[in-house]
């Protein structure tokens, strides 16, 4: 079969690989029809993620058609259109059954790995490095789901790929920022990032009952894709942040903040310059620009919610305004799997179409030209899906 | 549950000063210190604190890189003269000496010294370097010098034998290693019991065994992989067997590899499952340098008890062994030789039904 492999940095190929076999009793195969490019994907293509190895299948959004099961799988049958959730879980652990699905303690084979980086191991993930696991990915013709049963939701027909595909990560992800941030009647929610999180976070976070959203970015037609979601927009390069946030809300701040960014942030302020330094010394992994502006911004007493996705070492933390304003921060991957019932419901009953947020189309032999557009921002690139 | 000691044997797991004087209702009324040396297998086993042969190793070491580098600073013309090095080279014998000092007593001041030990090893390059270069040198005495390299290169390999088992964290305790290594699994402490003590099971989470026979009421043979595609083989005793808590067990004479441990079942706190540990103590071939060419190329011995019982976790929660190996890739191979050790090769069954 066909499938974009990763070979260094910027370096994608698509290349023939053997077709993905049952490798345990609790796999499916399923037949790809629709897969995404996720802007933590272009953390990869940039290099910023450790442990990736030439020949790595990337791809953690997709769906398709389950075309084997192994003899331990229930639920599904040869013939169902499913989504895959990309968080690899088991179900049956201490994690899974408390519903926080992307910190399954079974499902990540190199767990030894991510405890040196982390004290404990995250789930395994979908194409994304052997820090979560070496799975193959599904930015290809066939994929192997592990635990198959748990990380699947079955669609009926008359919903097309695109309303559905995006409950593998994005629509989940920006649903449960917008979640985390505990949403009170009357409350003003700042975004940072208009990218695809950014976007389903900001009408995520309206369908959760908050008054106003205000995003920020620099780009042009993400500002104006989160207008017509309905937020107030910032362009972070044209305006202070902290500034309008202040006037917005009279001086006290949001009442929640999501970093819907992570750990590649611009600004265009020296500081930007000092963190990629930082960054290109391996002082620090990661650049924390928008989770500090976030911290500065968000009111006292309020909540942060980080979507965006940090893989090691930030500088310059403010912890003193986390501890003095009594913030509270919540993050974490994805628990993809408590959400795709409940998401693609509301997609059912027309409170959100996903599809929205799509603005480029793609066969799977392009993909290495689909991350250079997406990853340069060029054309309008919000979001690709690739078909094979 | 009643109060026990919380021991681990490794002295890694020490965290001092933490244990808890408040008396709470429904809990234990004292709390215990945390990481306290075992004695609970250690009959040949010393006391609290006492130097593992690889810190021995380490001081001795240490000591005598101080004693060599004052040599070297207060008398390099007589070094000089010993190792058949040019005279007018003191300068630079003293500064090799300061290093030394450096070294040294960088190993004797801290707590744990792997890494002022690694810096020995850098040293001992330095200053083979230094010897190679003097070969070419006038008024060099090559006999001498010769000699003076293969003592360096003994050093080296010393250095770098006794660093590599620091970094390991490979703990021998006259010449025996112990590993205590412990994860909550979520079934009942007779469901884990009973897959356990079928040990004809093993080879389903532990990746190194091949194969185990049954071979008397408590006996049972071993066939084990070894280092560079050998198998190693033992008979085995359950020394202690207590329904749905406790398994131990002891290597007969005549094994390969000497060993005795033991697995104990508790029901965790919160009814969140059991709290599984395993106790293991072996005595690799030849002591210390022993263990230090076993475990080469190899994991340290903790680090694979710890991913066995990672696995035993797996099949117990979801039926089967978690794995990617056999999966396309677009290269030779499915998996990683750099990351993905623990699906790699393993040559037992991955998939188990549920039990």
């Amino acid at each position: 079969m066909k499938a974009n492999c990763w070979y260094g940095k910027r370096h994608v190929q698509v290349v023939d690989v053997p077709d993905p076999i049952i490798l345990n009793q609790r796999d499916a195969i399923v037949k790809i029809t629709s897969t995404a490019i996720c802007g933590s994907d272009l953390h990869l293509y940039n290099g910023f993620v450790p442990t990736m190895e030439q020949g790595d299948i990337m791809g953690h959004e997709f769906m398709g058609e389950v075309v084997e099961v192994g003899r331990e799988v229930k639920k599904l049958r040869v013939g169902d259109r499913v989504v895959v959730a990309f968080p690899i879980s088991c179900g049956n652990c201490f994690f899974c059954k408390g519903e926080m699905y992307s910190l399954c303690e079974n499902s990540n084979p190199n767990a030894w790995m991510a405890e040196q980086f982390f004290g404990h191991s995250p789930a395994g993930i979908f194409g994304y490095s052997h820090l979560t696991g070496g799975f193959a990915g599904g930015q290809a013709e066939y994929v192997r789901v592990p635990f198959a049963d748990v990380g699947t939701v079955k669609i009926e027909n008359g919903l097309s790929d695109e309303q559905v595909l995006f409950l593998s990560d994005i629509f989940p992800t920006g649903y449960m920022a917008a979640e985390n941030c505990n949403i009170s009647p009357g409350d003003t929610v700042a975004i940072w990032g208009c990218g695809p999180v950014g976007q389903f976070a900001i009408r995520s976070a309206l369908m959760l009952g908050a008054e106003r959203v205000v995003a920020i970015d620099r780009v042009p037609e993400r500002l104006k894709m989160a207008r017509d979601g309905g937020a107030h927009t910032i362009d972070y390069e044209e305006t202070d942040v902290y500034d309008m946030l202040m006037q917005f809300t009279g001086g006290r701040g949001p009442d929640s903040c999501i970093d819907a960014v992570g750990l590649e942030a611009h600004a265009p302020t020296p500081l930007y310059y000092y963190d990629r330094l930082k960054q290109a010394m391996m002082l620090e992994s990661d650049r924390p620009i928008a989770l500090r502006e976030a911290i500065m911004a968000c009111r006292n007493g309020g909540t942060v919610s980080i979507p965006g996705v940090y893989g090691g070492l930030i500088d310059k933390m403010p912890m003193g305004a986390v501890m003095n304003k009594a913030l509270t921060l919540k993050t974490g991957q994805t628990h993809t799997q408590r959400y795709l019932k409940p998401l693609l419901k509301r997609i059912k009953d027309g409170d959100i179409d996903p599809s929205f947020v799509v603005t480029h189309r793609l066969k799977l032999a392009d993909a290495p030209q689909g991350f250079a557009t997406f990853n340069d921002k060029q054309d309008g690139c919000i979001k690709i899906v690739m078909t094979p | 549950m009643t109060t026990r000691s919380l021991q681990g044997t490794s002295p890694k797991t020490t965290r001092p000063g933490k244990s808890s004087s408040k008396t709470q209702e429904g809990s234990p009324a004292t709390g215990q210190q945390l990481g306290a040396v075992s004695d609970r297998l250690s009959e040949n086993g010393n006391g609290n604190g006492s130097l593992t042969q690889e810190e021995q190793l380490a001081y001795g070491l240490g000591w005598f890189g101080i004693g060599l580098g004052l040599t070297e600073l207060m008398m390099p013309r007589r070094l000089a003269h010993a190792t058949g090095l040019p005279i007018r080279h003191r300068g630079l014998i003293r500064i090799m000496g300061l290093r030394e000092i450096a070294s040294g007593l960088g190993i004797i001041t801290q707590r744990r010294p792997a890494g002022a030990v690694w810096s020995r090893v850098a040293g001992d390059v330095i200053d083979l370097a230094c010897l190679g270069v003097a070969f070419t040198s006038a008024g060099a005495d090559r006999k001498k010098l010769a000699a003076a390299v293969t003592a360096v290169a003994g050093a080296t390999a010393l250095d770098l034998l006794c660093a590599q088992q620091l970094t390991r964290d490979v703990v021998t305790r006259n010449g025996t290693i112990a590993v205590t290594v412990s994860l909550i699994i979520d079934r009942s402490p007779g469901d884990l019991y009973s897959y356990w003590h079928d040990f004809t099971n093993f080879p389903s989470f532990m990746k190194h065994v091949i194969s185990v026979q049954v071979t008397g009421e408590r006996r049972s043979h071993w066939v084990v992989t070894g280092p560079a595609g050998s198998t190693v083989e033992w008979d085995a005793e359950v020394t202690e067997d207590s329904a749905d808590t406790l398994i131990a067990w002891r290597t007969l004479e005549g094994s390969d590899v000497d060993h005795r441990g033991q697995v104990r079942f508790e029901p965790a706190p919160g009814k969140r499952g059991t709290l599984v540990t395993v106790d293991l103590q072996y005595r690799p071939p030849a002591g210390t340098l022993g263990s230090a060419i076993a475990t080469w190329f190899g994991q340290n011995p903790e680090h694979s008890m710890k991913m066995d019982l990672r696995r035993f976790k797996q099949v117990m929660e979801t039926g089967e062994v978690i794995t990617t190996e056999g999966q396309p890739a677009g290269r030779q191979g499915s998996t990683s030789w750099k990351y993905d050790r623990a699906v790699r090769g393993s040559g037992t069954p991955r998939t188990r039904g549920r039990t």
